[in-house]
């Protein structure tokens, strides 16, 4: 890299950052754009609505498809690729998929909530179908035959011996339409893609070292920086002394503005290196107060501002002699990425800024990337680019929030990629929720008569929206402030996700207490609400059962009318062998049933664990799991997505919590937030898939979590005899309840 | 400084201070992608390659203590087109979730494979003691290796020297 002798000073924007920097001679030739009064330049802006939005064919019968969905490694890109082949005939290989662009893409919000084929698969699918339809009818014409009488293979159209190519019929068509409403889709039986287990496309790549994430990035002339966050939440930058630092070798500048704090290096680990030392040179105050983590849920429960009703039917007044009440919380746990966050950003000569991210929303994120610097949204792009498996909102957007605001404080053209480091990952990602729970229920010949269920916690997404929801933008002079949560009750559910029983119960109340406050920063992590919800609910009905002397999978099933939902847990009970499983020494067998936020994928599962009296120690044996996801259009991806949701799940459970002290968090390394190792990994984990064809997609990537944590709760309190209620199950508190008895 | 580094079987000149860990230079000045930034703590794995053939966490060793010793990292077992045992069974076994971990855990179970082709569960994960998967790839990734020990006790498909 050219390295330039000069050093200067720059001011830009709005005056308040001085970034001093040497600079590369070719970085020297661009003007920065500020302040000019000429039209500015945008990127294209995409048209949901329009056939070419989604999918083109070329002359040359190349198939583009495209998606506002991004790949987190749930193998989204091979399902999606189905999806559009099945509708076209055509082998996955003949697609090419364009994921998550601003510049590209349709907008498809965030790629979460289990919605990537809900949304996205039908979309595709709907678009492939249209596309199908106007080449047959095109060709049919240009044949003089009926559209029925053609077949289609090997992107031909073919008519007896007679063919046209796909690229042929679409060059004298204009595709350039809206969407049809609903196309004729393939029948279910016809269909010879979708169902069938394809190879995921990006595992070769991925096990030979091709570079397949934003971290294998190298743009021309790229420079690296590292962000100096505060101690703790509100700490503010006081002092630093920077002259120092830019001495160090490679180091090409500092940037400070209000407690934005970051420095950039010609090479990476000089970048750590010059980090490290202005980290130990700068002066923070104390910052806010975090509460007690011992007293963290009572806290919660003292901020609540309002109370929302989620459902209620009845009078549920559970009394009588045969009631279970109880108090369960799950703390704050994290998203934990094996690879930390990492943004590219680079700003273009004309003004415009790209920026490369692992963000879940690309177009969420562009207009809180814009908003913070002052900008047109449609002057910023956002592309995606796959991170390691993210599980909800990381650190992502923050890091590329870091890099856009570096980049566009460099002069143009020259790229800036901030990696996060690993205590920075589990210090400031926004957290899952800590949450309690109080349930009552009642038993009434045999029955569930009576049931309430409170929940207190926060909102569990402060995704952008808008520049508050961003660090940088946060910390930067001029912050931008986060949006006022609001309690809004929805069908899917936010941190009421899945608190309505599914089970028929005639009187229940299921209410909200809203916390508005975060004395740690939350958002949103896979399942969102439903994963303590669930385990409290699943928790109970367990110990409902017991009051009934039912069998547990027995008295779901009595209190179960939907089929779907009832075939998960026969099928999981028949697989797992249920009725005949025998319980060796400290073992047990627990069982747990959801549909995922009652109106998606249904999942049961059968677990045993075993519990050491001694030490505590807990471990999964082995799970057994039946999912139903609507028609399954990668059985094996389904599998693979179910199976880590399990094991993520008991990892969670049992192992997993955030820490923290009056300042700061605690918990910013591996042994100090341990997950699941494979010294803990059960014997066997099998994952049933029950197909239906023809049904709308469910969607599958968060349907384990909560089932998992209620099934090994239930498991462990049937080889201890008893009910724990706080996550997770760590070792101390298994013993200190093996003690207390 | 420059610093003469053996790196899949090529001896390499870099430009770098000695004290640097080596998976920066395997990533910045090689550009090697397989070795991954996890922790630079030596506690995930996802930085693992071999040095003599020993499971080695290259975000924690710097590049002066490596002298002559051979180091070896996933791009040194095999390609797309002609893959190595292990990286074979992980693609026939769909052994990946987001994957960011997945080299790592190659590479210990390559070192692993090199001294026992047969190893038992145990000693397999053993071997995997301090790799960290985040997706809950754990199953399949036991799977995979298992696999790799088959092939590579029948001494197929792959005839190539073992890392």
């Amino acid at each position: 890299m050219t390295i330039a002798t000069s050093r200067r000073a720059f001011l830009l924007g709005s005056g308040a950052l001085v970034v001093s920097f040497s600079l590369g001679a070719e970085a020297q030739e661009g003007e920065v754009q500020a302040g000019t009064s000429a039209p500015q330049p945008t990127f294209t802006a995409i048209d949901n609505d329009r056939l070419d939005s989604w999918i083109r064919v070329d002359a040359n019968s190349h198939i583009t498809v495209f998606t506002g969905k991004a790949e987190l490694g749930q193998g989204i890109r091979t399902a999606l690729t189905q999806v559009a082949a099945e509708e076209l005939e055509v082998a996955p290989g003949e697609i090419e998929l364009i994921t998550a662009d601003t510049g590209r893409t349709p907008n498809e919000g965030f790629t979460a909530g289990s919605m990537s084929m809900p949304n996205s698969g039908t979309s595709i699918r709907k678009a492939a179908a249209q596309m199908r339809r106007l080449l047959v009818e095109a060709a049919a014409q240009t044949l003089a035959v009926a559209p029925e009488s053609l077949t289609l293979q090997g992107k031909q159209i073919r008519s007896g011996d007679r063919a046209l190519s796909y690229g042929e019929v679409a060059a004298a068509l204009n595709l350039e339409v809206p969407l049809a409403g609903d196309p004729a889709l393939k029948a279910p039986d016809t269909l010879t893609v979708i169902g069938r287990d394809v190879p995921r496309l990006d595992i070769p790549g991925k096990v030979t070292g091709a570079p397949a994430y934003i971290q294998d990035m190298r743009l021309p002339g790229m420079l690296h920086a590292r962000v100096v966050r505060p101690p703790g939440y509100g700490a503010t930058l006081t002092q630093v002394d920077t002259s120092a630092i830019e001495a160090l070798p490679g180091v090409v500048g500092v940037v400070r503005e209000g407690n934005f704090l970051a420095v950039i290096a010609e090479r990476e680990f000089q970048a750590v290196t010059a980090m490290r030392e202005l980290a130990r040179r700068a002066r923070w105050s104390a910052g806010t107060e975090l509460p007690e983590q011992a007293e963290i849920h009572n806290v919660l429960r003292g901020l609540e501002s309002e109370v929302g009703t989620v459902a209620e039917e009845g009078d549920a007044n559970p009394s009588g002699d045969k009631v279970f009440e109880a108090r369960f919380t799950r703390p704050y746990q994290m998203h934990g990425s094996i690879g930390p966050s990492c943004g590219i950003a680079r700003l273009e000569p004309d003004g415009t800024l790209i920026v490369w991210s692992h963000t879940q929303g690309v177009y969420p994120d562009r207009a809180a990337i814009a908003e913070m610097l002052g900008m047109e949204p449609g002057r910023v792009r956002v592309i995606h680019v796959e991170g390691s498996g993210c599980y909800g909102h990381n650190g992502a957007d923050d890091a590329a929030a870091d890099a856009a605001l570096i980049a566009s404080r460099l002069p143009p053209g020259r790229p800036v990629r901030v990696q996060w480091m690993r205590e920075q990952e589990n210090a400031w990602e926004p957290f899952g929720p800590a949450m309690s729970i109080t349930v009552r229920g009642a038993v009434t010949n045999g029955r569930i008569s009576d049931f309430t269920f409170d929940l207190w916690s926060n909102i569990h997404t402060t995704r952008p929206g808008g520049a508050g929801a961003l660090l940088a933008a946060r910390q930067k002079s001029g912050p931008a402030t986060p949006n006022t949560p609001r309690l809004q009750i929805s069908p899917s559910g936010n941190g009421d996700r899945n608190a309505n029983p599914l089970y028929t119960i005639p009187n229940k109340r299921i209410l909200w207490h809203f916390i508005p406050d975060m004395p740690l920063r939350v958002s949103a992590m896979r399942a969102l609400g439903a994963y303590a919800n669930v385990f409290a609910l699943e928790s109970a009905i367990d110990e409902l059962a017991l009051l009934a002397q039912a069998d547990p999978v027995a008295f779901r099933l009595a209190h179960l009318e939907d089929e779907r939902a009832r075939a998960v847990v026969q099928m999981a009970a028949e697989r797992f062998g249920w009725e005949t499983a025998t319980r060796g020494p400290g073992r047990g067998k627990g069982f747990a049933f959801a549909r995922y936020k009652n109106l998606a994928a249904y999942l049961a599962v059968a677990v045993e664990v075993e519990v050491e009296r001694e030490t505590g120690r807990t471990r999964l044996v082995r799970a057994v799991a039946a999912i139903d996801s609507g028609q399954a259009v990668s059985p094996n991806g389904i599998r693979n997505q179910t199976e880590g949701g399990i094991l993520q799940a008991a990892s969670w459970t049992l192992y997993e919590a955030v820490t923290f002290d009056r300042r700061e968090i605690t918990s910013v390394d591996w042994s100090s937030y341990p997950i699941l190792r494979f010294a803990s990994v059960p014997e066997t984990v099998e994952v049933h898939v029950i197909d239906r064809p023809g049904e709308p997609f469910l969607g599958t990537g968060e349907a384990a979590q909560g089932p998992v944590a209620g099934a090994i709760g239930n498991a462990v309190r049937d080889a201890i005899g008893l009910r724990l209620t706080d996550l997770p199950f760590s070792r101390q508190r298994v013993l200190a309840a093996l003690t207390a008895g | 400084m420059t610093v003469k580094l053996k790196v899949n079987g090529a001896v390499h000149e870099v430009d770098a201070d000695p004290a640097t860990p080596l998976l920066y230079v395997l990533r910045e000045d090689l550009e090697l992608n397989a070795a991954k930034y996890g922790c630079g703590l030596g506690q995930c794995g996802s930085c693992m390659v071999l040095v003599d053939g020993e499971a080695t966490l290259s975000c924690v060793v710097p590049i002066l203590a490596l002298g002559e010793r051979e180091i070896t990292t996933l791009e040194g077992l095999g390609t797309v087109e002609d893959p190595a045992p292990i990286q074979s069974a992980f693609i026939e076994l769909q052994a990946a979730q987001c994957g960011y971990c997945i080299p790592g855990m190659m590479m210990s179970a390559q070192a692993l494979l090199q001294r026992n082709a047969s190893p038992s569960d145990q000693e397999i994960r053993d071997a995997l003691r301090t790799n960290l998967c985040r997706c809950g790839t754990h199953m399949r990734i036991l799977a995979a290796i298992r696999r790799a020990s088959e092939m590579m006790s029948a001494g197929a498909p792959s005839n190539r020297r073992a890392g």
